[in-house]
C-alpha cells in the first residue's frame, strides 16, 4: 500500500483526452451511457406519460404493442423450474437470442443493463481513491454460480435465483417501483469498491456469464488493429471491466479481435487509448475464439 | 485479474492443479451457499399473505412462481390500476403481481387483458369468461358486526357483486330478537364466487367484515366418507332406510308449545332452521 500508485491507474485515459479531445476520448462511454438511459427512459414514457413505446420490463416487454421480447435466461430458469414455456416467451426469448448472438452477448452488461453504472461507479472511485488490492473470487465463479440457479429453479420448482437477482431487482425497481431494492445495489456497490474490484459484473453475476456465452461467436467485435502503436501505458487494462480479454489480441501474434466473450464491446479502450489502438470491427474470423 | 495474470507464467503441473481445484473448491462453496440463502429465502416467501390475491386466471401458487418471470406486463395492462408489482420489501414475493381487495379490487373485465398480456401464461390464457376466475373466496367472516346480521338492511355487498344473486344471495331467517322483523343474511356461494373483493371494497364498516381471502383458507372441505342424507334421498327417489317407526320421547310426550321470542327455545336455537 505504501508504493506510490501510478498517475495512469488514476487517471487513464489523459493522453487519449490531450490527443484527440474529451468528447472524442469518452465517445463510447458516453454512447453506452445514452443507451442504458435511453432504455429506462422509453419503458418509463409509458406510466410518467402514457406513451407506450414500450411496456413490461427487461424479463419480458412488448415493443410498440406487437413485438415481444423476452430474456432468455428467465425463460431458460422459469423452463428449468418445470413450467412449459409459453408461446409469447418463446417468440420473444427467440427475438432477444438472436439479437444477442449477433451484437454480442455482454452487449447487454455494457448498454443495457442498469447495474453497469452502479458497478462502473464502484470501479471509478476505487481508481480515484487509489484503492488496491482485495479479494475477487475465480473468475470462473459466475458459470458455477449460472449453473447452480438453474440446478436451484430445479429443485424448488420456482424462480429461486430472481428472490435475489439483484440485476433483476434493479431494473424492476427502477420501472416499478423501489420499495428496499436500495439495500441490494448498495451492497453490490460497497463489494465492489470495498472487497473485490470489478467483483459483482466480471466475477460473480451469473446474468453476465450467461450473455458471454451468447457472446463467443459474434461477429462484432473490439479489435486491437493497430497494435504496433502500442506504448504498454497500460490504461486499457486499468479501465477494462475485463482485462483478461485484452492480452491476447494486443500481445498475441494471431487474430487482433477481442474474440472472448467475457468482452462486454463496451469500447472503453477504444475510448481511452492515447494510441489509437482499437477500434470496432465486424470480423468472422473464429479461429482466436478463447 | 491478479488470477489471470500469473496463470500464464510456468509454474510446476501439480501447482497449478491445485490452484485450479482450490478455485473451483472456493467457488462451489460460495455458491451453495448462495444458492442456499435463495432457496431459504424462497421458501419462506412463498407463503403469500391473506390479503394478497393473485391476478385472474392465475397458476396455482406453486406453479405461478415457476411461471411468472415478473415483468409486470398485467400490471400495466390493468385499466383500473388493481395490479401491483410487489417489490423487495412487500410481503409478496418480488416482483410477481397481486391486488389488495380492500384497496383495489378487481372490475372483473370482460375482455381480461391482464390475462391477454401475460408471455409465459402463469395467468392461464384459457380463462376466456372472467366469471369462471377464482381469485379468491369471499367469506362473511364477522356475524357479530355485519349490519344485516344486525337486523339492518345495508346488502351493501350484496348489490356491488358482479355475480349478484348467485355468488352473493340474501337468506331470509327470522329475526329473534326483535321478533317481528328477517334477517338477511350475506351468504356466498363458493361455486359461482370469483373473488374479485368487490364486496370487501364496498363494505360499509370501517373493518369490513366480508372479506376475500384465498381460497384455501376460506373454503371448508368435508370429510370424503360424508353423506348428505337429504341428497341422497333425492338421487334415490324415497328414503333408504324406509319407514321408520316414531318412537315417543319419554317426559316430552305432551310438553306445552315452546314459547316464542326467546332465542333459547322453539324457533332460535339449534332446531330453528337457520343456514346462512
Ligand atoms: S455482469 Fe450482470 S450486473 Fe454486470 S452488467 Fe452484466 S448482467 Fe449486468
Ligand atoms: S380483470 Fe381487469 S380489473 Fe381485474 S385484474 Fe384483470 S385487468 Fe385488472
Ligand atoms: S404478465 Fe404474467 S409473467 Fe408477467 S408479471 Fe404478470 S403474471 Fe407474471
Ligand atoms: S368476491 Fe364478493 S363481489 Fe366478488 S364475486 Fe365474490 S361475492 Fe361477489
Amino acid at each position: 500500500m505504501t508504493t506510490p500508485v501510478k498517475p495512469g491507474l488514476v487517471h487513464p485515459g489523459r493522453e487519449a483526452v490531450t490527443r484527440r479531445g474529451w468528447l472524442v476520448a469518452h465517445k463510447w462511454l458516453l454512447l453506452r451511457r445514452l443507451s442504458q438511459g435511453a432504455i429506462l427512459l422509453l419503458f418509463l414514457l409509458g406510466p410518467w406519460f402514457g406513451v407506450w413505446i414500450i411496456k413490461g420490463n427487461l424479463a419480458s416487454s412488448l415493443l410498440l404493442d406487437t413485438v415481444p421480447l423476452t430474456d432468455p435466461y428467465l425463460l431458460l430458469q422459469s423452463i428449468a423450474a418445470g413450467h412449459a414455456p409459453y408461446k409469447t416467451a418463446l417468440i420473444g426469448a427467440g427475438i432477444v437470442l438472436a439479437f444477442y448472438l449477433l451484437v454480442g452477448g455482454r452487449l447487454f452488461c455494457a448498454w443495457v443493463c442498469p447495474m453497469n453504472l452502479v458497478t462502473d461507479a464502484a470501479a471509478l472511485l476505487r481508481r480515484r481513491l487509489g484503492l488496491k488490492g482485495g479479494r475477487v473470487p475465480p473468475a470462473e465463479t459466475r458459470y458455477w454460480l449460472l449453473a447452480l440457479t438453474f440446478v436451484a429453479a430445479l429443485v424448488t420448482g420456482s424462480l429461486a435465483w430472481e428472490w435475489v437477482n439483484p440485476v433483476s431487482m434493479l431494473q424492476r425497481g427502477l420501472i416499478f417501483g423501489f420499495g428496499l431494492t436500495w439495500g441490494i445495489v448498495l451492497a453490490i456497490f460497497l463489494y465492489d469498491l470495498l472487497v473485490a474490484p470489478r467483483g459483482w459484473c466480471g466475477h460473480l453475476c451469473p446474468m453476465g456469464a450467461f450473455y458471454a456465452l451468447l457472446g463467443r461467436l459474434t461477429p462484432i467485435r473490439v479489435a486491437a488493429e493497430r497494435r504496433e502503436s502500442c506504448n504498454d501505458c497500460m490504461d486499457c487494462f486499468t479501465v477494462c471491466p475485463e482485462p483478461q480479454v485484452i492480452r491476447p489480441a494486443l500481445k498475441g501474434s494471431g487474430s487482433r479481435a477481442i474474440a472472448h466473450g467475457d468482452c462486454t464491446r463496451c469500447g472503453r479502450c477504444v475510448d481511452v487509448c492515447g494510441q489509437n489502438v482499437f477500434n470496432f470491427s465486424l470480423s468472422i474470423n473464429r479461429r482466436s475464439v478463447s | 485479474m491478479s488470477n489471470a495474470d500469473t496463470r500464464g507464467q510456468t509454474a510446476p503441473s501439480s501447482e497449478a492443479r491445485r490452484r485450479f481445484l482450490n478455485g473451483i473448491a472456493g467457488a462451489a462453496g460460495g455458491a451453495c451457499l448462495l444458492a442456499l440463502g435463495a432457496g431459504l429465502y424462497a421458501r419462506q416467501a412463498a407463503a403469500l399473505p391473506a390479503e394478497a390475491l393473485r391476478p385472474p386466471g392465475a397458476l396455482a401458487e406453486a406453479d405461478f412462481l415457476a411461471a411468472c418471470i415478473r415483468c409486470g406486463l398485467c400490471v400495466r395492462d390493468c385499466p383500473y390500476n388493481t395490479l401491483k408489482l410487489a417489490s423487495p420489501g412487500d410481503a409478496v414475493v418480488g416482483g410477481t403481481p397481486y391486488f389488495t381487495a380492500r384497496t383495489v379490487p378487481c372490475e372483473m373485465c370482460e375482455d381480461i387483458p391482464c390475462v391477454k398480456a401475460c408471455p409465459t401464461n402463469a395467468l392461464d390464457h384459457q380463462l376466456t369468461d372472467i366469471n369462471k376466475s377464482k381469485m379468491g373466496l369471499a367469506a362473511l367472516v364477522d356475524h357479530e358486526t355485519c349490519l344485516n346480521f344486525l337486523g339492518l338492511r345495508c346488502d351493501v355487498c350484496y348489490r356491488v357483486c358482479p355475480v349478484i344473486d348467485k355468488a352473493i344471495t340474501l337468506e331470509k331467517q327470522h329475526n329473534p330478537r326483535s321478533d317481528r322483523h328477517a334477517m338477511l343474511l350475506p351468504t356466498v356461494h363458493s361455486e359461482h364466487c370469483t373473488g374479485c373483493g368487490k364486496c370487501e371494497k364496498s363494505c360499509v364498516l370501517p373493518i369490513p367484515a366480508i372479506k376475500v381471502l384465498p381460497t384455501r383458507l376460506a373454503q371448508g372441505k368435508l370429510p370424503d366418507h360424508y353423506r348428505k342424507g337429504w341428497e341422497e334421498k333425492e338421487k334415490h327417489g324415497g328414503s333408504l332406510i324406509g319407514e321408520q317407526v316414531r318412537m315417543p320421547v319419554r317426559g316430552l310426550e305432551d310438553a306445552p308449545p315452546a314459547a316464542s321470542g326467546s332465542p333459547a327455545s322453539g324457533s332460535a336455537g339449534i332446531n330453528s332452521g337457520w343456514k346462512p
